[in-house]
C-alpha cells in the first residue's frame, strides 16, 4: 500500500485506505466501516463478503460518498483513478457518478422509478455526462438494452418498469450501469432479489459484459457461491473490518482466517446432505459493545491468550494474501510462509 | 469445500441477445400497448361516472367563464328598467329574472362564473406550486431547513383564517379579483405543503432516488424530476379540494361585504345583494347564483374524487 497522502500506481483503479465511516445515532456511535483497506486495478473484479451488517454496503456506499445523515465518513482516504474522491466537490462527484463509477443494486423492483419509461432512465444519465442529443441518448438506450439481451429492445425501450419481470428489470439497472463506460461497476448484491435460474443469468451477463467493457467490478454478496464464479478477488469483512483477502481460489479453498472457514463449512453441501449443518457461534459483535480485541475472538473456535486483549493487524500472508489473525494460518490449512518478524506464531 | 456443490451459473448459457425461455414467453405480452402511469389513471378516471358527470358540468362553467360575455345578452350592469319593485321574476326574455333594478340575473351568473373560476382556478395554481416547493425542499432537503419551513405551516394553520382573509380582503387591494386571488392562493399553500413533505419523506428513502443519485444525478433534478411525478397524485386530490372551498370562501367573503367591489359581479355578491328582496319572495335572484356556486363545487368536488381513485396506484379500477 502506497503513502497516505499520494496516489497509487497508475494501473490501481481504485485504493481505498483507512476508510472510516461512522453513524452516529441516539445510543452512540457506530462505527459501520472501521478501518478499511483495498485496492482495485484496472480490469479487476473484487467480491466484498461478509454478513449483514458487516459493513459491505456502507463500504460501497461511501465509496459513491453517497452516506447519508445519520451516516458520516470520519477518515481515509479512496482514490479513484488518480484523484481522491473525498477531497472532491460534490459537484464533481455528480460527475463520477453514473459515468466513471456506476453501481447496480440489489432491488431490481425498486430501484427504477416507476414513472418513466426505462429508455428515458437509461438515456437521462447518457444526457447528464455525454451531453448526448435526445436522440442520440434514446439510440444508446436501446443499444444498451439490445446488449444486456433484452429481445426486442426497439419495443422494450417504450416501456415502463411495472410491464417487466425482476429478471427484466434486473438487466434495465445492469443497461443503465453500462450505458456511460464506466471504469468501475459497484454491483451491490445484484443476485440476491432474483430467484435462482434468473441469479445464473444475470451473474452469467455481468461476467460477459465486465469482460467486454473491461471495466473494474467491486462484487458486494453473502453469496460465497456467487463470489467463486464471478470474481478475480475477494476481501471478507467482519464487523466493520477487512479480515482476510486474496484470490478468490485460494482463499474459498484454503481460508486462512477462522471466520471465512467457518461461513465455507455452514455452506449446505450436496456430499453432506441429511447432516446438521455447521454453524458459527454467536452473533455478530453489538456495534456498541464491540470487543476490546479481535472482533471475532468471542465466536473463534481457536481463540487463544493475545486474541482478547490485542487487536490483530492485517498481515501479508504468501504472495498477495492477508489475513487479520494471531494464528497466521489455520489448523488443518496448508501452511503458508509467515513474513520474517510477523508477531506471534502459527502453532498455537 | 462445500461452495461448488451450490447452484452454478456455470453450465448456463442464457443472456444472449437470442434470450432465455423466459424471455420468449414474455415477447408475447410485448404486443400490448405501453402505459405510463398518467395514461393508466386517465384510464382509470373515465370509469369513474361521477367523476366524468363533474368533468363536463366544470369544464361548461370554465366554457362559460371563458366566452360567457360573448354568449349573453345582457350586460349585468345595464339596467333597462325595472318593471316591479324587486324584479321580474323568470320569463323568456330574462330566464333567471332580473333584480330590484332590472338587471338580468342570467347574465349575472354567467359573469360570476368567470370570477368563481378565475378564483378557483389561479388561487389553485398559486397555493399548489408555493406549496409543493415548500414542501419537496422540508422533504427532501430534511433537518433544520425542515423543522423552519415545517413551523411556518405550523403558523399558517394556527392563524384563524377567516378573520386574516376578512381583514386582509379589506385593507389589500379594496376588492381587487387579483388581490383576492393573491390572499386566497398565499393563505392555502400550507395544506400542500405538508401532504408533499410527507409524500416526499417516504419517497426520498426509496431505492430509485438512491439510484438517480448514483447515477450522478442533482438534487434538484432528483427533486423534482424523479420524486415529484410520484407524489402529485395526492397534491393534485388536495388541490381540486382547495379550488372547491376557495370558490365558496369568496362567495362567503364577498357575502359579508369583504370581497369584491359592488360593479363587479360575482356569485358572492349577487347572493348578497339578493338578501334585502327576500323576503318579498324574489327567489330567483339568490337562487340561480347560490345553485351555481353548489354545482360548481359539487362538480369540483366529483373531480376530485375520480381523481383520487384514479391517481391511487393501488386501485383496483
Amino acid at each position: 500500500m502506497t503513502q497516505l497522502g499520494t496516489p497509487p500506481p497508475e494501473d490501481v483503479l481504485l485504493e481505498v485506505r483507512g476508510l472510516r465511516t461512522e453513524f452516529r445515532v441516539l445510543d452512540g456511535t457506530v462505527p459501520a466501516v472501521d478501518g478499511v483497506d483495498f485496492s482495485l486495478r484496472r480490469g479487476e473484479t473484487l467480491g466484498l463478503v461478509g454478513e449483514s451488517g458487516s459493513g459491505k454496503s456502507v463500504t460501497s456506499l461511501s465509496i459513491m460518498r453517497l452516506i447519508e445523515r445519520p451516516g458520516e465518513i470520519v477518515g481515509g482516504e479512496i482514490w479513484f483513478d488518480g484523484r481522491d474522491l473525498l477531497k472532491l466537490s460534490e459537484g464533481d462527484m455528480e460527475d463520477i457518478r453514473g459515468n466513471d463509477i456506476t453501481m447496480i443494486f440489489q432491488e431490481p423492483m425498486t430501484s427504477l422509478n416507476p414513472v418513466f419509461s426505462v429508455g428515458e432512465q437509461i438515456a437521462e444519465s447518457v444526457r447528464l455526462h455525454r451531453h448526448a442529443s435526445k436522440k442520440d441518448a434514446w439510440d444508446r438506450a436501446i443499444e444498451m438494452l439490445k446488449l444486456v439481451g433484452i429481445p426486442s429492445p426497439e419495443r422494450r425501450v417504450k416501456q415502463y418498469p411495472h410491464e417487466m419481470s425482476g429478471g427484466m428489470r434486473q438487466r434495465v439497472v445492469i443497461a443503465m450501469a453500462l450505458a456511460c463506460d464506466p471504469k468501475l461497476i459497484i454491483a451491490d448484491e445484484p443476485t440476491t432479489a432474483l430467484d435462482v435460474t434468473i441469479q445464473a443469468q444475470i451473474l452469467e451477463l455481468m461476467r460477459r459484459i465486465q469482460e467486454e467493457s473491461g471495466a473494474a467490478m467491486l462484487l458486494i454478496t453473502h453469496d460465497l457461491a456467487v463470489v467463486a464464479e464471478t470474481v478475480q478477488r475477494i476481501a471478507v469483512m467482519y464487523a466493520g473490518k477487512i479480515v482476510e483477502s486474496g484470490g478468490v481460489q485460494e482463499t474459498l479453498l484454503h481460508p486462512q482466517h477462522p471466520y471465512t472457514e467457518g461461513l465455507l463449512t455452514s455452506i449446505p453441501s450436496r456430499v453432506a446432505r441429511g447432516q446438521r449443518l455447521n454453524v458459527i457461534k454467536g452473533t455478530v459483535p453489538n456495534p456498541f459493545r464491540l470487543p476490546q480485541g479481535c472482533r471475532f475472538e468471542p465466536r473463534c473456535p481457536y481463540s487463544f491468550e493475545p486474541c482478547k486483549p490485542n487487536e490483530p493487524q492485517l498481515e501479508t500472508i504468501g504472495t498477495n494474501r492477508k489475513v487479520r489473525c494471531f494464528l497466521h494460518g489455520l489448523p488443518g490449512q496448508p501452511a503458508i510462509p509467515v513474513p520474517a518478524g510477523a508477531g506471534t506464531g502459527a502453532d498455537a | 469445500m462445500a461452495f461448488p456443490d451450490m447452484q452454478s451459473p456455470a453450465g448456463l448459457q442464457l443472456g444472449g441477445p437470442s434470450g432465455g425461455a423466459g424471455a420468449d414467453a414474455e415477447d408475447v405480452e410485448v404486443a400490448l400497448e405501453s402505459l405510463s402511469q398518467w395514461q393508466l389513471a386517465w384510464r382509470r378516471f373515465k370509469l369513474h361516472r361521477l367523476a366524468a358527470i363533474g368533468l363536463v358540468i366544470f369544464g361548461a362553467m370554465v366554457f362559460i367563464a371563458v366566452f360567457g360575455p360573448i354568449i349573453d345578452p345582457y350586460n349585468p350592469i345595464f339596467i333597462p328598467n325595472a318593471h316591479r319593485p324587486g324584479g321580474d321574476p323568470p320569463s323568456l326574455a330574462h330566464w333567471f329574472g332580473t333584480d330590484n333594478v332590472g338587471r338580468d340575473v342570467f347574465a349575472m351568473v354567467l359573469n360570476g362564473a368567470r370570477i368563481s373560476v378565475a378564483i378557483g382556478v389561479f388561487s389553485m395554481i398559486i397555493a399548489g406550486v408555493v406549496g409543493v416547493v415548500i414542501g419537496a425542499v422540508a422533504g427532501y432537503v430534511g433537518g433544520l431547513v425542515d423543522n423552519i419551513l415545517m413551523r411556518i405551516v405550523d403558523v399558517f394553520f394556527a392563524i384563524p383564517f377567516l378573520f386574516v382573509i376578512l381583514v386582509a380582503a379589506r385593507f389589500f387591494g379594496q376588492g381587487q379579483l387579483i388581490s383576492l386571488i393573491l390572499i386566497f392562493g398565499l393563505l392555502s399553500w400550507p395544506l400542500i405543503a405538508r401532504l408533499v413533505r410527507a409524500m416526499f419523506l417516504t419517497l426520498r428513502e426509496a431505492d430509485f432516488v438512491e439510484a438517480a443519485r448514483a447515477v450522478g444525478v442533482s438534487d434538484i433534478r432528483i427533486t423534482f424530476r424523479h420524486i415529484l411525478p410520484s407524489a402529485l397524485g395526492p397534491v393534485i386530490v388536495a388541490m381540486t379540494l382547495i379550488m372547491a372551498s376557495n370558490i365558496v370562501l369568496e362567495a362567503f367573503v364577498s357575502y359579508l361585504g369583504f370581497g369584491l367591489t359592488e360593479d363587479q359581479t360575482s356569485w358572492g355578491n349577487a347572493l348578497s345583494n339578493a338578501q334585502t328582496v327576500l323576503s318579498q319572495g324574489n327567489w330567483w335572484w339568490a337562487f340561480f347564483p347560490g345553485m351555481a356556486i353548489a354545482l360548481t363545487v359539487l362538480a369540483i368536488n366529483f373531480i376530485g374524487d375520480g381523481l383520487r381513485d384514479a391517481l391511487d396506484p393501488r386501485s383496483k379500477l
